[in-house]
């Protein structure tokens, strides 16, 4: 049932509390098994022959010599797997298509991208496969390639895919493009809306894909035994998608394959897609024994999904007392080598945090010769919002209005209608603004070369399939199986929590456990800032649901109508307008007899969650910018965000630090460095430079609570929203700082120096 | 190729163990001891998540090969706790929630503790400096610097 | 009759047109109707869209009820990272 379940003031007992994390000792100890922690006897290691080229068609593959060494017990190719037709399926993060999906797998007429896997094989120790893979011969024809966004989309441009004709154009295209799909969002007349500014503001922004930089890489380890059945052990955000695409692309029954998602080492996105699982099963299928496929540093950054670069282009007018009457936005973004980037979600996110009576978003879907990017963190939304939050404050500066000020006289609001569908419910976002502003760090003074930024950011969340199973035990304990993947952030904690406080026991009372896809109905992946807000409403459905099992147990017990029993405090009472008193049964003394008064206590829930909240946050950053070196030092940091309900405070409080952070990386340093072959030059940590401890400060927290009307507790989803932000706040705060206005992403030592030399020769637009 | 037979101290435990020339101190302790706490994040020595110290020196085992550890002690996050409890850092760090997915967390710790060990008052720079070759991606490193500093205060009897 | 609108970058789909009304109940008997109607739209309408009934968003909700006089609107389905 598609199920939204309504919020309700009350008091609370255990949520909004701080209880220790119960996969916390495991973690400190160097206890909890991660992916590549688990091994099998017998097991033999797996590893890939990736391309070397950026675009190539495939010759052939001989694996002759390979198959010949001592040691090597299977080898795959694209000749082991099926090929798929153009399927969509509903069972993706971002809607996938098969025919991609086991082509980005295992590459079949081309090569698309350097590290794209062509072969795969398992071998009995690590050396000897190593040695293996170097025997593998295969012969291509390198073609021209094309990586950058604007190239790719001219005529003329090396072609990705000779049967890619742009979708939703109309007239339909009589030549195939990288252009895989072109979406226009609009609303009321921009035209007119443009005549009504005072000032017309265009800018165009220029960012590089960025990798989610989980610090463990992909891992897995597969059994296949003789009987058709599969063990698949993985660091996954959702072990239930991962079920499905790998018996898609293998061809075998859902229920052979029982996945076990592993404690996962961060995820942020990038491990929603299959890479080597479906190798690791064929193998371990060819071999006869089990195969583990841990992927190197190295592997992850040529061949797992990143973001898209993009080329974006704003356009906004506006009032001089600072009502903004008109919003453009042409969004281009890297697909990578395989249609399907979140240009469609950028899109959506790009002005929502404005009531716009005049908006038109156009974005393009490009097919680049790069690894498919994937998911991460509010895909797509940083993009454009670093060049629409840029805008705004520029405007704001013309007319001399304060940017908080200039915001709230646009701020979207219940009730706001979107220019993507529907109208906004109740939700936080001027709360988010007051909040901002009336905080300490907002007036403290700077200094030289100092400055100060802020900018907004918006993601709405999701809910989706979601099932859960509440067992209270003999001893009046709870086990609660959960089917979404805990990725780090604690959500285990959290629906432990909230059950605790529906039941009226203690917290430690309550264990969570993941269950894996044998044990539960479908659960979606752990993305789109979903599982508290999603398993949590289940986890209460599952308590409620028990709450009335013993409600009808008691009152057989004490033979008293089911009306008048009540649970109160964790346990069954006598309603006040009962008829009969009886004596109180607790959940611990009802749980002992369960057994012979007609079976054990349960709650299980299957659900569609509808009615997820959306999520606005506000952040202020102060720089200093090192006019000799270009080097952007990030002095403080303070993130206001709505989220609903704190279920766990610290937890929120580790998303917003965690998400701002990864957004400061974003905005100073991360890119993707190509040479001129297409080759990725940076696939590693040490030139591919994320923030470390010394480059960032403490990161000031304001939980804002709205509550979202349609979850028991009122929670929103919370992790997305503070990496959507930081980008802006620092190119904002630069500006203040150094007067200079920085539209390229990484905002890098080498880029500002440039950016500074180039105002100083009066070349640059300031 | 011909392994060569190595004698250390792991955790303060004898061990002995057979390696090639090749394989590294974290290959070693992953899948010759089967300590799997220890964890690759890079394989390059730039993330931390496979520090230990040797001799008291904190290193990246990912750097070391397994036959230096040759009459040597070793020190992982198995043997951080005591036999009866857990040592501060990783208390404060479960009180702070210093750790969300925790890939990074027991070479944080070890890396912590040696600092502690030569400096029992660090500013939060100093740690900042010195932890900055420890890669966190999850917590945006402000409730580990607290959760540090306060094991600190604790460990010193403040 | 439900009053039905489509945003604004479905109408590629349905040569331009956004609103119309049908008699519907639920879901599922909606995405028929259009399918019907609007052959580009079809391959869509599972797959691609979220409604908004009354206000409420829905996705992947084929049974969800339309009454009699409720506000629908159709447009691009949401995920996450």
């Amino acid at each position: 049932m598609s199920t939204m379940v309504k919020y309700e003031e009350k008091e609370l007992r255990v949520v909004g509390t701080r209880p220790l994390r119960p996969d916390g000792v495991d973690k400190v100890t160097g206890r909890a098994r991660f992916a590549a922690d688990y091994n099998l006897p017998g097991q033999l290691i797996g590893k890939v022959l990736r391309s070397p080229h950026a675009h190539a068609r495939i010759k052939s593959i001989d694996t002759s010599k390979a198959k010949a060494l001592p040691g090597v017990k299977a080898v795959v190719t694209r000749d082991d797997f099926a090929d798929m037709p153009v399927e969509y399926a509903l069972s993706g993060e971002l809607t996938i298509n098969f025919r991609d999906v086991t082509r980005n797998m295992m590459a079949r007429e081309k090569v698309l991208y350097d590290g794209h896997p062509v072969a795969a094989l398992a071998a009995t120790s690590e050396w000897i496969a190593r040695e293996a893979i170097k025997l593998i011969k295969v012969e291509y024809e390198v073609l021209p390639h094309v990586i950058d966004v604007l190239e790719a989309m001219k005529p003329g441009a090396p072609l990705l895919h000779e049967e890619q004709y742009t979708q939703d154009v109309t007239p339909k295209p009589d030549r195939p493009s990288n252009i895989a799909k072109r979406l226009a969002f609009s609303r009321g007349d921009i035209e007119a809306g443009f005549r009504q500014a005072d000032l017309i503001i265009e800018r165009t922004f220029n960012t590089k894909p960025v990798h989610q930089c989980y610090i463990e890489p992909q891992a897995c380890l597969a059994s296949y035994t003789e009987d058709g059945q599969v063990e698949l052990w993985t660091a996954t955000q959702g072990h239930f998608v991962f079920r499905a695409q790998c018996a898609k692309v293998l061809q075998m029954d859902v229920s052979k394959i029982r996945v076990t998602p592993t404690e996962i080492g961060g995820g942020f996105g990038g491990k929603t897609n299959i890479y080597t699982e479906p190798l690791a099963i064929a193998l371990s299928r060819k071999s006869h024994r089990p195969v583990k496929m841990v992927m190197t540093r190295e592997d992850v950054f040529r061949a797992t999904g990143p973001t898209s670069g993009a080329n974006v282009r704003i356009k906004m007018g506006c009032t001089r007392d600072g009502r903004i009457t008109a919003a453009e936005a042409e969004l281009n973004f890297q697909a990578g080598a395989f249609a399907g980037s979140s240009v469609g979600q950028a899109s959506m996110c790009a002005f929502t945090r404005y009531d716009l009576d005049n908006v038109r978003v156009v974005g393009n879907d490009v097919t680049v010769n790069r690894p498919k990017v994937a998911a991460y963190r509010a895909p797509g939304a940083p993009i454009p919002v670093f060049g629409v939050e840029s805008v705004i404050d520029e405007m704001a500066k013309k007319f001399g209005i304060d940017p908080i000020e200039f915001r709230l006289r646009n701020a979207a609001k219940e009730g706001t209608q979107t220019y993507y569908g529907p109208k906004l419910g109740r939700i936080g976002y001027i709360e988010t603004l007051e909040k901002a502003r009336a905080h300490p760090h907002y007036s403290a003074p700077v200094g030289p070369n100092q400055g100060r930024g802020v900018a907004t950011g918006f993601w709405y969340s999701i809910g989706k399939e979601t099932c859960v199973a509440l067992n209270i035990n003999e001893d009046g304990t709870v086990t609660l199986m959960l089917g979404t993947v805990d990725v780090a952030g604690g959500s285990r904690a959290s629906m432990a929590m909230m059950v605790a406080e529906e039941l009226g026991i203690d917290y430690d009372k309550v264990r969570p456990i993941i269950g894996d896809t044998s044990s539960l109905g479908f659960n979606f992946v752990t993305a789109g800032s979903r599982s508290t807000f999603a398993s949590g409403m289940a986890s209460v459905l599952a308590a409620r649901q028990a709450i009335e099992k013993m409600r009808q147990r008691v009152a057989q017990i004490r033979e008293v109508p089911l009306d008048d029993v009540i649970w109160k405090d964790g346990q069954a009472l006598p309603a006040g307008s009962a008829a009969k008193q009886f004596a109180p049964m607790s959940l611990t003394e009802i749980a002992k007899v369960a057994g012979k008064t007609g079976g054990a206590i349960a709650g299980h829930v299957e659900i569609n969650a509808q009615g997820a909240g959306p999520g606005f946050g506000t952040h202020i950053v102060d720089v200093e910018v090192d006019k000799q070196t270009g080097l952007i030092k990030i002095l403080r940091y303070t993130v206001v965000q709505d989220v609903g309900k704190a279920i766990h405070p610290a937890y929120v409080e580790g998303q917003f630090q965690g998400g701002a952070v990864q957004g400061i990386g974003w905005a100073l340093n991360e890119e993707y460095v190509y040479g001129g072959d297409g080759v990725l030059q940076n696939p590693g940590f040490l030139d591919y430079r994320v923030p470390v401890f010394s480059d960032v400060p403490f990161i000031d927290t304001v939980i804002v609570e709205v509550p979202n009307p349609n979850h028991p507790y009122g929670v929103r989803g919370c992790g997305e929203v503070p990496i959507i932000v930081p980008m802006a706040a620092i190119a904002n705060a630069v500006e203040n700082a150094i007067g200079i206005r920085l539209c390229e992403q990484p905002m890098s030592p080498p880029r500002v120096l440039k950016a500074i030399g180039e105002a100083a020769a009066g070349n640059l637009k300031v | 190729m011909a392994k060569h037979r190595v004698t250390a101290t792991v955790n303060g435990d004898a061990v002995e163990f057979l390696c090639e020339t090749r394989q590294t101190l974290l290959e070693v302790l992953r899948d010759e001891l089967r300590l799997t706490g220890t964890k690759e994040g890079c394989g390059t020595g730039d993330c931390g998540a496979c520090s230990v110290t040797v001799d008291e020196r904190l290193v990246c085992s990912c750097l070391v090969l397994g036959v230096e550890a040759q009459g040597k002690s070793i020190q992982t996050i198995e043997g951080m706790a005591g036999d009866k409890e857990l040592h501060p850092l990783q208390r404060k760090f479960l009180e702070h929630a210093a750790l969300q997915c925790g890939i990074c967390t027991p070479g944080i710790l070890i890396a912590a503790r040696s600092l502690l060990e030569r400096n029992p008052d660090p500013t939060e720079g100093e740690l900042r400096y010195w932890l900055a070759g420890n890669l966190c991606r999850c917590t945006g490193y402000h409730k580990i610097v607290e959760a540090v500093l306060d094991a600190a205060r604790e460990m010193r009897g403040g | 009759m439900a009053r039905i609108s489509l945003s604004s970058n479905l109408a590629t789909y349905t040569g331009g047109e956004t609103k119309l009304e049908l008699e519907v109940a639920n879901v599922r008997q909606l995405f028929h109707a259009l399918g019907e109607r609007y052959p580009d739209l079809r391959p869509r309408l599972e797959t691609d869209l979220a409604v908004a009934i009354d206000g409420e968003v829905y996705q992947d909700a084929l049974l969800q009820q339309i009454a009699g006089d409720s506000e629908v609107l159709l447009f691009t389905k949401i995920a996450g990272g």
